[in-house]
């Protein structure tokens, strides 16, 4: 049974619609394996036995009905950031522990409408403010992956590091994930896993716990290229709820995938080869393109000449929208409290309690980005700059079709290494956080393993609307790499 | 301007007022600003609160197209520029009727630019406040102190409710003025449809700004804009009355002369207003003033009015204040203080003209603002609850009209028909009280009283005025049913006058 665990949705799918295998019978595989994985792992934050197996008792009665939809009786991991009604939602914090929404989010429900199983919801960094999944209130992620030459536990990447680890270890055919800087990408890249964020706007953002509601994208971590824009696909939609929901019309993903990429023009940006790059990111960056050059398509040298001022003007912007976001965690109407003498205390005693060390960090940098005097200074001076990227991308996108870069800087690192020193974690999203600032869809693919066995992604950035460009890209390097290899099972 | 400045007296020499406002007028909606929980005043606490309202978690606004209707319904009764782009912006602060933790309002780009309002005194006389603009904003919640010793309850129906806050500029000039710009911005929204107005149901109030000057230093300030000129304002928070708001501008204003005179200086700060006491009290200075971090909501796109909307708008503005004012003055012929009461509200206006409807315009607006209005005062009733109807009061005045009972008797209906229903051409005809207009019978009345009292018809040749007591009897026989000018002929030709 195991053996079908490890299948890709798209295949899954296909064996219960033919009734090869029940819903039930797949639910029950996948909460096994996954509950069994847990001690190790930790990638679950809450399970719904009884959910799950009605749900999936449900999709058997359709499929045995001949009905269904695209992902009927597939078990999907849920992020811990989405509500799902009645299960709790805490966005791995204490401050919200134990809370259960009496709403489910659009993407979500959106989900559960074609038909998918909910399994379990993933632990995440603390309100997704994270690269490496440490901070959540359920302890940390581990990642499946370990190096060749060591036992040493690894992170999955963060934000949406549960999610990763529990497609990467097959828990799950797929996971829900967000990505305000590269949440969803930098854990894919640690995990040999496909992660993916559409245009801004495809996914709705209603019931998902905001952290910075202008950068924030739900998104799908998948197995194959394929899945990914399946579940992408499904996920996507105009939402009267959500007022920066795009009113468009949303292609065929799926059919993307495996669509000529002759003739596409591939930008390659000379300010993504930054100082100190490992050597094995630089190797599979130029394997990247070669395989691309192979497969036809065109490689154009390409600048983004603001990109090295992305990563101060994302932890500018993301901190201050987090500070008035994070606001409503005030102890007064759900969640925790912890009462004090008085309204001011009780505020702060609930606030100290509830949010973490890294929270506590946001809050305060984007307390002090927005405060008089110093708006100007940092708030207004990151939007400027943000509007200089997004032009960058606009201008390069007159020459090519796609951007090629590193998904992240470096391979998975060890649980702890990184803990201590912010800087040196915030510079993970690097690659990633430029295209959150433009709100263009942006991929990352597994392609190929660095020196000591840790998988390395590449990532694809396309204009606004062109998801579909971004898996034919996707799926092409997927295509060339043969990428197959999977963490060894130790948990 | 060439009227006189309102001036107070100091030990210095003589002081004007400089006043600016902010009103608060809750949007006359079905639903809030950001969700579509109910708006209805008075229902049970924490009935009407959505997911958003609550704040919960991942929960997002959307803009209600009612209410940005409504805002720009109100610019334009406003004469003023209609912003086809605005935003929203979040005014963080932390409070417990508060539940998002921000305010989403307009901060740097209004929906409402400037504008103005052509106020009118008491006396009838006018005076012109510019508008700065008008944004649209989500109300807070309701914090209830007294209900527990130790705690403090929370009512989150309110919490999002629509507010346009119109921030004048400080071209009012007397506490008197003060009270008249709000009065009169009542009637526009009233008249628009834009906000209830009701003042006791916190649908509208007030922050009002003072600052005191020399003479000629208010006309500096116009003339350059530049506030140099003025003095040093105080904002005096949540005022909810006409009366406070006058009582509100004096005291503060005599306050800040008693400190100039003294030697001191002005800070500025926020105040609060006591009722009770009449006075006005710290509330907190400008440095102790919040950092409301304002930025654009990033949940919300910028706020862009489709081609098409302002005029559709426009073209549907119902006949404000002034113009009707002035058409029943030119086309009615009241006089101004009749038109100027009569137009001055909504209601008021609506009753006047579905009684004065094919009758003699002048004759319903003296019984409407003599008698109906004052009944209404007397009980303590709005237009709204009148007892008597536009239709029975135009039928009564057509009675007067046509002759067929005299004022006096139509008084008399007027109370028999008070909360009662009954058509007043019914009552009279029941009871009898059609005037007698037959000269024969007065006159028989007119000899029989001459005949009893031939002293006074004496008196009357020499003092003509003595003939009123004739007229009083002849109407007390017959008990104020003869035609007072068939009464008044045949007593002048009887009594040779």
């Amino acid at each position: 049974m195991s053996d079908i665990l490890s299948l890709s949705l798209e295949d899954a799918a296909a064996k219960l619609k033919a009734r090869e295998v029940s819903a039930v019978e797949l639910a029950e595989a996948a909460l096994a394996a996954a509950q069994a994985a847990n001690p190790a792992l930790n990638a679950f934050s809450a399970f719904d036995a009884e959910r799950t197996l009605a749900m999936a008792k449900a999709s058997d009665e359709r499929l045995g009905k001949g009905q269904g939809g695209a992902l009927e009786g597939v078990p999907l991991a849920i992020k811990d950031l989405f509500a799902v009604e009645g299960v709790e939602t805490a966005a791995s914090s204490n401050i919200l522990k134990g809370f259960k929404p009496p709403y489910e989010s659009t993407v979500t429900r959106k989900l559960w409408d074609e038909g998918a199983v909910f399994l379990a919801k993933t632990s995440m960094d603390e309100f997704a403010m994270g690269s490496s999944n440490e901070t959540a209130n359920t302890g940390p992620v581990t990642n499946p992956w370990r190096s060749r030459d060591s036992n040493a536990p690894l992170t999955p990447g963060g934000s949406s590091g549960g999610s990763a680890a529990a497609v990467a270890a097959n828990l799950a055919f797929g996971a829900t994930g967000t990505d305000t800087g590269g949440s969803i990408r930098q854990p894919a890249a640690f995990t040999g896993t496909v992660g993916a964020k559409g245009t801004y706007g495809r996914c709705s953002r209603w019931g998902v716990v905001a952290f910075a509601s202008s950068l924030d994208h739900p998104g799908p971590i998948a197995r194959t290229v394929k899945d990914a824009a399946i579940l992408l696909g499904a996920m996507s939609g105009h939402d009267a709820k959500d007022s920066t929901s795009l009113p468009e019309k949303v292609p065929d993903f799926a059919a993307a995938v495996g669509r000529s990429v002759r003739g596409l023009r591939i930008g390659v940006p000379k300010e993504y080869r930054i100082d100190g790059m490992p050597a094995g990111i630089e190797k599979v960056w130029a394997q990247g393109v070669d395989w691309l050059k192979q497969a036809g398509c065109e490689i154009v040298d390409i600048s983004l000449p603001h990109t090295k001022y992305a990563l101060p003007a994302y932890y500018i912007i993301a901190p201050a929208e987090a500070s008035s976001n994070l606001a409503r965690y005030d102890g007064m109407r759900y969640g925790l409290r912890v009462d004090g003498e008085d309204l001011l205390s009780t505020y702060e005693n609930t606030r100290a309690a509830g949010f973490g060390a890294e929270v506590r960090r946001r809050i305060l940098i984007g307390t002090y980005v927005l405060s008089a005097g110093y708006y100007d200074a940092y708030y207004l001076r990151a939007l400027k700059v943000r509007r200089r990227i997004l032009q960058d991308f606009e201008a390069a996108f007159e020459k090519v079709d796609a951007v090629l870069t590193p998904s992240a800087p470096s391979a998975a690192f060890e649980t702890g290494a990184k803990s201590d020193d912010p800087i040196a974690m915030y510079l993970n999203d690097v690659f990633t956080v430029t295209a959150n600032l433009a709100g263009l869809p942006a991929i990352s693919v597994p392609a190929g393993l660095d020196g000591r066995g840790l998988p390395l992604g590449l990532q694809v950035i396309t204009r606004a609307l062109d998801e579909e460009t971004m898996f034919a890209a996707g799926a092409a390097l997927e295509a060339a790499s043969g990428f197959d290899a999977r963490a060894e099972k130790w948990w | 301007m060439t009227e006189a400045a309102y001036t107070l007296p100091g030990a210095t020499g003589e002081w004007e007022i400089v006043v600016g406002m902010e009103i608060h007028a809750q949007v006359a909606s079905e639903a809030k600003l950001f969700s579509a929980a109910a708006t209805a005043y008075g229902a049970p606490p924490n009935t009407q609160v959505s997911l958003v309202d609550a704040a919960m978690p991942g929960m997002l606004p959307v803009i209600n197209r009612a209410c940005v209707e409504q805002a720009v319904r109100t610019g334009l009764g406003l004469k003023a520029k209609i912003n086809r782009v605005s935003r929203f912006d979040r005014k963080n602060y932390f409070y417990p009727d508060l539940p998002q933790g921000y305010q989403i309002s307009q901060f740097q780009h209004p929906i409402v630019g400037e504008g103005e309002l052509e106020c009118e005194r008491d006396d009838g006389s006018r005076f012109t406040v510019g508008i700065e603009r008008l944004h649209l904003e989500q109300d807070a919640g309701k914090s209830i102190h007294d209900l527990d010793p130790k705690y403090t309850y929370v009512d989150l129906n309110r919490s999002g409710v629509a507010l346009m806050e119109i921030v004048s500029k400080p071209h009012i000039r007397s506490p008197g003025d003060g009270a008249a710009y709000v009065k009169t911005m009542r009637a526009i929204l009233r008249y628009l449809g834009t906000c209830g107005g009701d003042m006791e149901k916190g649908q509208m109030r007030a922050d009002v700004n003072i600052s005191v000057c020399r003479p000629g230093a208010y006309e500096k300030f116009r003339e350059s804009g530049d506030f140099k000129h003025l003095g040093t304002r105080c904002e005096v928070k949540n005022v909810n009355s006409l009366r406070f708001i006058a009582q509100a501008i004096e005291y503060e204003a005599r306050r800040q002369i008693g400190i100039i005179e003294d030697g001191g200086v002005i800070d500025q700060e926020t105040r609060l207003f006591d009722a009770d006491k009449g006075v006005t009290r710290a509330m907190r200075s400008k440095e102790e003033a919040h950092d409301y971090r304002y930025f654009p909501d990033p949940d919300l796109i910028p706020l862009e009015l489709e081609d098409g909307l302002v005029e559709r708008i426009r073209a549907s503005l119902p006949e404000l204040p002034a113009e009707k004012r002035a058409r029943f003055a030119a086309e009615l012929g009241l006089s101004d203080y009749d038109a100027s009461v009569l137009a001055s509200d909504r209601d008021r206006a609506a009753f006047f003209e579905a009684a004065a409807k094919g009758r003699d315009a002048k004759l319903v607006a003296n019984w409407v603002n003599n008698e109906l209005f004052g009944r209404l005062n007397k009980e303590g009733l709005e237009i709204t609850e009148s007892p008597v109807s536009a239709a029975q009061i135009g039928e009564l005045t057509g009675l007067i009209s046509d002759g067929v009972i005299t004022g006096k008797i139509a008084k008399e209906v007027f109370e028999i028909i008070w909360g009662s229903g009954e058509s007043p051409a019914k009552v009279v005809e029941e009871r009898g009280l059609k005037q007698v207009t037959d000269t024969g019978a007065i006159e028989k009345v007119i000899d029989e009283l001459i005949a009893a009292n031939p002293d006074q018809a004496v008196q009357v040749k020499e003092k003509p005025k003595a003939m009123g007591w004739f007229v009083g009897q002849v109407m007390q026989a017959t008990k104020g049913k003869a035609n007072p000018q068939a009464v008044n002929e045949i007593l002048r030709k009887k009594l040779g006058v």
